[in-house]
């Protein structure tokens, strides 16, 4: 009888194992395919002979992309916006998140303030009312528009003010006694504290930066401004639907940049791939901090 | 109190969020007024002549919206229940292997959908479902005709909700995972003395212990059902498919910002914001009075 109960087990564990790892290997493949893509000949991308291995390897598309001067801007603009948007989210988070920790009673305006983000992280305008306001406000063509576009980012200040309120007051009562200010205590005591949240929302927001596509094509008249995703969307996305009975999809294929579409796509998702395993850490441990409970 | 005069310093850590949230995300409200205009874009909106709810009626009156809302609800929905019940079976088996070195590959390997973004997503499967390529390729193996995934309006609402739950699966289930390790050992170990099988022990320990936090993640994912996916959906989407694929947000871009017809679009677009507040709301008490969940 035991025999039998384990042999049935070894079977489901080994069964589960082998799903598993399909699963592993169905969230990389498209990943792996579209770099292998990128370093094929252009005829065998676009003859759908290339799967997992680089057919005719050749690093043209990256050469090409090399010398693709709107490639480069739009890099450098992302990589521009990435810098501002998570230096100023840093800061306007982090000075908020202290005063917001205080109870109601130790800064009177505290619970109208937290109802009034509520408000704001539930409820929008929608699309029309906030484009007309970026245009009046002169957003158009600036990287302010893209930079602070997306308003507040109401969800990563209260994670952050979770965070401090659940540390021991202790700490800021000693640091009190021994004449600490306001921005003494927020700044040598509660920021190395509060590195764990204040890492995992950093990331969020350079992720948030880095792939945001939507206000670049919105706010951008001209594809010079785009950043990066913006850019990719207009070359590798865009379905033109005058294009679309089969056989001049098959001619389509036949003519485009397949390969350098591949390369560009891989290039953009590059930084990412880079500093995604460091990350990690940081965002699972974000994401269970994300509701506290009592 | 030691820390009296403190509150104007707390003023001045508020007022940069403040100002920022002031421009970027309260004074966009203001432009909730157009939906009541017929906007003229050389009069503003203060100035641009008042028509009541005459966007309103004209909205309930084209046969799009129905459309687009029973669109954006079905696909709202079933990316909801896979989004769901995918990353719990998911982690439940995960958490049936115990070689750390293996749960973690695994993991750090699904969580990387998450964080592409949809245009590289979309790129990617343009090419993957493309009519020549691997997708169809292997269907030709195995002996069905090729398709054509991105104009077949029949196949496009599938093809949404496979691509949603194949980017987030993997990081819906951190927080399984999370629920998952906080399950007291000790249980374990007291029925695999008392000779509870492998089986009984999923079924009667582990799976008991993460309902509640699959209950209340439902519960919370309820306000979302007026959310379809702006992102994905815009960069996957063509006209052959608005049948199926049209939703409320990419129809108020199409309507609002491609063929300005300003009023019209802020109308529909305050409209699903308004139902949304509504259903996020609910959700959220029910899951403080049921759960005891709060966000802040």
């Amino acid at each position: 009888m035991v025999t039998e109960r384990s042999a049935l087990s070894r079977l489901f564990n080994g069964l589960n194992v082998v799903v598993l790892i399909l699963t592993m290997l169905l969230c990389l493949l498209p990943v792996w395919y579209t770099l292998s893509i990128s370093l094929s000949d252009k005829a065998a991308a676009a003859a759908g002979t290339v799967f997992l291995w680089p057919k005719g390897f050749t690093f043209d598309s990256y050469r090409t992309i090399v010398n693709d001067s709107q490639f480069l801007r739009s890099f450098f603009i992302s990589v521009q916006r990435v810098a501002y948007g998570s230096a100023i989210s840093f800061f306007a988070i982090l000075l908020m998140s202290y005063p917001l920790s205080k109870t109601s009673k130790e800064f009177r305006p505290r619970n109208i303030i937290m109802w009034l983000l509520i408000f704001v992280m539930l409820f929008n305008g929608g699309l029309v009312p906030w484009y007309l306001t970026m245009k009046s406000l002169g957003m158009i063509n600036s990287i302010w528009g893209l930079v602070l576009g997306g308003g507040l980012p109401v969800f990563n200040v209260i994670l952050v003010m979770n965070y401090i309120r659940n540390m021991p007051k202790e700490l800021e009562e000693s640091a009190l006694i021994d004449g600490a200010g306001p921005w003494r205590i927020l700044f040598s005591i509660l920021l190395p504290l509060a590195m764990p949240v204040l890492a995992t929302v950093l990331v969020f927001t350079i992720v948030y930066h880095w792939n945001e596509f939507f206000q670049g094509l919105v706010l951008m008249n001209k594809a010079d401004h785009y950043p990066l995703q913006s850019y990719i969307r207009q070359v590798a996305v865009v379905i033109d639907p005058t294009k679309m009975d089969e056989e001049s999809v098959k001619r389509m294929s036949n003519l485009s940049n397949q390969t350098l579409n591949a390369a560009k796509i891989f290039i953009s998702m590059l930084p990412l791939l880079v500093i995604y395993p460091f990350l990690q850490k940081y965002f699972v441990k974000g994401i269970t901090l994300g509701s506290v409970k009592g | 109190m030691l820390n009296k005069g403190f509150n104007r310093h707390y003023y001045l850590m508020l007022l940069p969020g403040l100002i920022w949230l002031f421009f970027y995300n309260l004074l966009p409200m203001y432009g909730i007024l157009t939906a009541f205009k017929e906007f003229n874009p050389g009069l503003g909106i203060l100035k641009s002549p008042w028509v009541g709810l005459e966007n309103f009626q004209y909205m309930f009156e084209l046969d799009d919206s129905k459309l687009i809302f029973r669109n954006t609800i079905l696909i709202a929905f079933s990316k909801m229940v896979g989004n769901l019940l995918v990353p719990l079976a998911f982690a439940l088996m995960l958490n049936e292997v115990k070689h750390k070195l293996f749960t973690r590959t695994v993991q750090t390997a699904v969580y990387l959908p998450h964080f592409l973004s949809w245009v590289i997503v979309a790129g990617m499967m343009l090419d993957i479902f493309s009519y020549n390529g691997p997708v169809n390729s292997l269907l030709e193996v195995l002996g069905v005709q090729p398709m054509m995934f991105f104009t077949n309006e029949r196949l496009f609402p599938a093809l949404l909700v496979g691509s949603d739950v194949w980017k987030e699966f993997g990081f819906n289930a951190i927080i399984f995972f999370s629920a998952l390790t906080s399950i007291n050992p000790e249980m374990y170990e007291a029925a695999a003395i008392d000779g509870a099988s492998q089986w009984k022990r999923l079924t009667k320990i582990t799976i008991p212990s993460i309902l509640p936090v699959a209950v209340l993640l439902a519960t919370l994912s309820l306000g979302n059902i007026l959310n379809a996916g702006f992102d994905q959906i815009f960069n996957l989407y063509n006209p052959s498919v608005y049948s199926t694929g049209d939703i409320i947000d990419t129809w108020v871009y199409r309507a609002g910002l491609i063929d300005m017809q300003y009023g019209l679009a802020t109308a529909v677009g305050l409209l699903k914001s308004v139902v949304g507040f509504v259903l996020i709301t609910v959700s959220y008490s029910l899951a403080y009075r049921f759960a005891n969940y709060r966000i802040f």
